[in-house]
């Protein structure tokens, strides 16, 4: 829970001097996230939003792992350096690779909770989001207003699966307040209306979020059926490197809500009180964390991207189609042609492994 | 199987002398069904009497490119083919027993949509399945299914397009075969953005530590198509094709949208295979051989494509003064594409660089159109052999005008005309 911030300011402010192209921080939200991993079981399959890294770090997703996906260098295994930054998946963790599109692993949760319970196991899927619309050009759309929403509700509660949908209410989609997203009481209100157990929970209180999200998951499996978990919140960051929030919100009412509603300060007085945590045990965790998060950092900006042949890799399975054989071919010839004498091009295939030979030597 | 046709123009009607000995000739050659008197409209092909549809059980068993899927794949393929069963089915018929294979020999595998459960809502009636023991046959409904199998493996779903779609992703991506069906390919756009935006790039964007190779998308179709790269897209043009191209579509490791013509779904009829077998995706079919023009096409328009070459090869009176004597004896080439991506272009071209003329015909709109891609990809590769433009036969680029189908479709006249003018250029 004290990692994420760290690694957040570190990746928000290499964000702004142009090391990484994007990042969205987790700031406000800890509890939430970290508090609902906290009562998962680690091999729970979890399909998330994009401000769900909590949970990755508390399965024990390396630094040097989170490094790799935001540079999209050759360590990166969550896509080869394909998406953006903070779209991380693992299936060693059981976490679904994030994608861009609002809501869409909503229903696919449903699915993924059904095959749980096909096989027995016992686990299940779990969808953490329901903030911030990602896209620009879809200003009003949250993933609560989007469709996908009613149907992975719906699925997951007609067919039955036992899937546990979690919703971080922030206050926020970009800069549309909850007041412009929807009328109702909230999410929690809609849970009922498709015949789903719904608690809502102050997501600034690890504990609170804790028991809930355990509870939630008790009922998941012992009913096999889908429970809603709101938790309330606030997003104190920007909505992404790309946002400045305060043209859409006043700063002061910002710092209040760092001050006065911190999900970390609550746990750390908690801790305190309990005679478990003091000052000096919190400056010497801070400069450690700080110290373990620049080292991973400067670490991968040294290593190398992915070999430039993976361009053309994991589009299908199987055979590879004579387009996209040719499509690789006709590069790979304007490559030998260009690659030397194209300053853009020259530049940048000394960024990958092989420096783009795999490809030209694979005529 | 009764010699019925749907062709009831005055025109056409005349025809019927003059086609009469040239169609007898082919039953006979061709297929061997019993020789009955013509009907009075005449013999001209159509679906219910097409010379493509193989309707003996020996035609049947020789269905080129078929491998049978229950046998040692390293043992060397059997030439005899004896001792395997056919039964009479139409479309339908042949993608339900298709599914129910796949379900008996796979645990993993599960059938859901709208209205799935109590069979579907393009079923056969229960009355002329009530001769088949389910228990003895895999040839049964789907609600036998959903009986016999289980509703844990097949069952309805809320009416929700993005949702089949996402929930088939999420049991794909666990490793299930889900076979998910939209209820209309029309129907289909409200599940764009998990087919095109997730399906379609899961395995690249994890960099294949994920994928949703398991997943099949069933759906009635023709006119809809669209294109995006990650999945295949496959549309059969008959019962054999339909279910030994679904087997391998459910069995391919990578999603796949599988188109059906709901026309066919009745009324084409073969002698199907009851065991399980496959047919290769991604690649065509040359359904009739010929050295003076290439005609492709997929799907329904693969019947209007060779009632055209009958009008072509003896046309009815009427139609003499628009059809050159001298073309008449034109050797045409029919290839069903049958895979329309990843699409076979190692046939087409091969066929095109030996004919010179390429007429493409489908129903969807003309413009960016999958014959748009195929004539672009054809010229650049054919560009020094091709004797005339290559010529796209498709639906106009409207909405499908209800009392309009008629002059909106690319049927069988339009298929003629495009075949002379690109003969005669």
């Amino acid at each position: 829970m004290q990692l994420l911030p760290v690694l957040d300011n570190v990746l928000y402010n290499v964000q702004r001097q142009g090391k990484i192209s994007f990042y969205m921080t987790a700031h406000g939200e800890e509890a939430t996230i970290v508090g609902s991993a906290a009562a998962l079981a680690n091999d729970d399959e979890v399909m998330g939003q994009y401000r769900e890294l909590g949970v990755l770090l508390w399965r024990g997703f390396s630094l040097d792992n989170v490094m790799a996906q935001c540079l999209g260098n050759e360590e990166d295994t969550s896509g080869k350096g394909r998406q953006m930054p903070v779209h991380f998946g693992s299936p060693e963790h059981h976490f679904h690779t994030i994608s861009s599109p609002l809501a869409t692993q909503i229903p696919q949760a449903a699915g993924v909770g059904r095959c749980i319970g096909r096989r027995q196991v016992v686990s299940l899927s779990i969808r953490i989001a329901m903030d911030d619309a990602y896209a620009k050009n879809r200003p009003r759309a949250n993933p609560l207003s989007m469709p996908d929403f009613h149907a992975g509700m719906m699925l997951a509660s007609t067919i039955p699966s036992p899937t546990l949908f979690i919703a971080r209410n922030n206050g926020f989609a970009i800069s549309t307040p909850s007041s412009e997203q929807y009328n109702g009481d909230g999410i929690a209100s809609r849970g009922p209306g498709y015949g789903i157990d719904t608690v809502r929970v102050d997501g600034n209180d690890v504990l609170a979020v804790m028991s809930a999200v355990r509870e939630a998951r008790r009922r998941c499996l012992e009913q096999g059926r889908a429970v809603l978990v709101e938790a309330m919140s606030y997003r104190v960051g920007h909505h992404s490197t790309s946002d400045d929030s305060f043209a859409y919100r006043p700063r002061a009412e910002v710092e209040d809500r760092k001050r006065i509603d911190n999900p970390i300060v609550r746990f750390r007085l908690f801790l305190e009180a309990r005679g478990w945590w003091d000052a000096d045990a919190e400056a010497e965790l801070k400069a450690s964390q700080k110290a373990a998060v620049m080292k991973a950092f400067k670490r991968s900006e040294t290593l190398k991207l992915w070999e430039l042949r993976h361009l053309f890799t994991d589009v299908y399975g199987g055979e590879e189609p004579w387009n996209l054989k040719e499509q690789r071919q006709e590069l790979t010839g304007l490559l030998k042609k260009y690659g030397q004498i194209y300053e853009p091009w020259r530049k940048e295939l000394a960024k990958f492994k092989d420096a783009g030979e795999d490809l030209m030597g694979k005529q | 199987m009764p010699l019925t046709t749907t062709i009831s123009s005055v025109p056409l009607r005349r025809a019927s002398k003059a086609l009469v000995p040239l169609f007898r000739q082919q039953r006979r050659s061709n297929s061997g069904a019993v020789e009955q008197p013509p009907p009075p409209e005449g013999h001209l092909p159509t679906v219910a009497n097409s010379r493509l549809l193989r309707t003996k059980r020996d035609s049947a068993l020789h269905t080129p490119g078929l491998s049978w899927a229950d046998e040692d794949p390293s043992a060397p393929s059997r030439a005899i083919v004896g001792g395997r069963e056919t039964r009479k089915m139409n479309t339908y018929q042949a993608i339900r027993d298709a599914m129910s294979i796949a379900l008996a020999k796979d645990d993993n595998a599960v059938v859901f949509g709208e209205d799935v459960a109590f069979g579907g809502v393009f079923r056969d009636s229960l009355k002329s399945l009530a001769s088949h023991d389910p228990a003895r046959s895999l040839f049964v409904t789907i609600n036998h299914l959903a009986h016999y199998i289980g509703k844990e493996r097949v069952f309805n779903t809320p009416l929700t397009e993005q949702g089949i779609a996402g929930f088939g992703i999420g049991m794909a991506l666990m490793g299930h075969t889900a076979i998910a069906e939209i209820q209309f390919a029309d129907y289909i756009f409200p599940a764009f953005d998990q087919l095109v935006n997730e399906a379609a790039k899961i395995r690249y964007r994890s960099g294949g530590t994920y994928n949703v190779g398991g997943l099949t998308i069933r759906t009635p179709t023709m006119s809809v198509l669209e294109l995006t790269h990650g999945h295949k897209i496959v549309i059969p043009r008959s019962p054999i094709q339909a279910k030994g191209l679904l087997l391998s579509s459910i069995r391919d490791p990578n999603p796949v949208i599988f188109m059906e013509p709901k026309i066919l779904y009745r009324s084409a009829v073969e002698q199907v295979p009851i065991d399980d077998y496959e047919l290769p995706l991604g690649k065509a079919e040359i359904l009739v051989p010929g050295e003076d023009l290439t005609l492709l096409t997929w799907g329904t328009p693969v019947y209007h494509c060779e009632t055209a070459l009958h009008m072509l090869n003896s046309p009815a009176p009427e139609l003499e003064s628009v059809i050159p004597k001298s073309l008449q004896s034109a050797k045409i080439e029919l290839i069903d594409l049958r895979s329309i991506l990843p699409w076979d272009v190692h046939t087409i071209v091969e066929s095109v660089n030996r004919t010179g003329r390429l007429v493409i015909v489908h129903e969807a709109g003309l413009t960016a159109g999958v014959g748009a891609e195929i004539s672009a990809e054809v010229q650049k590769r054919c560009f020094l052999k091709l004797d005339a433009p290559v010529k796209r036969v498709a639906g106009w680029d409207l909405p499908n005008g209800l009392q309009y189908e008629k002059f909106h479709i690319p049927d069988a006249i339009r298929v003629l005309d495009a075949v002379v003018e690109t003969l005669s250029y």
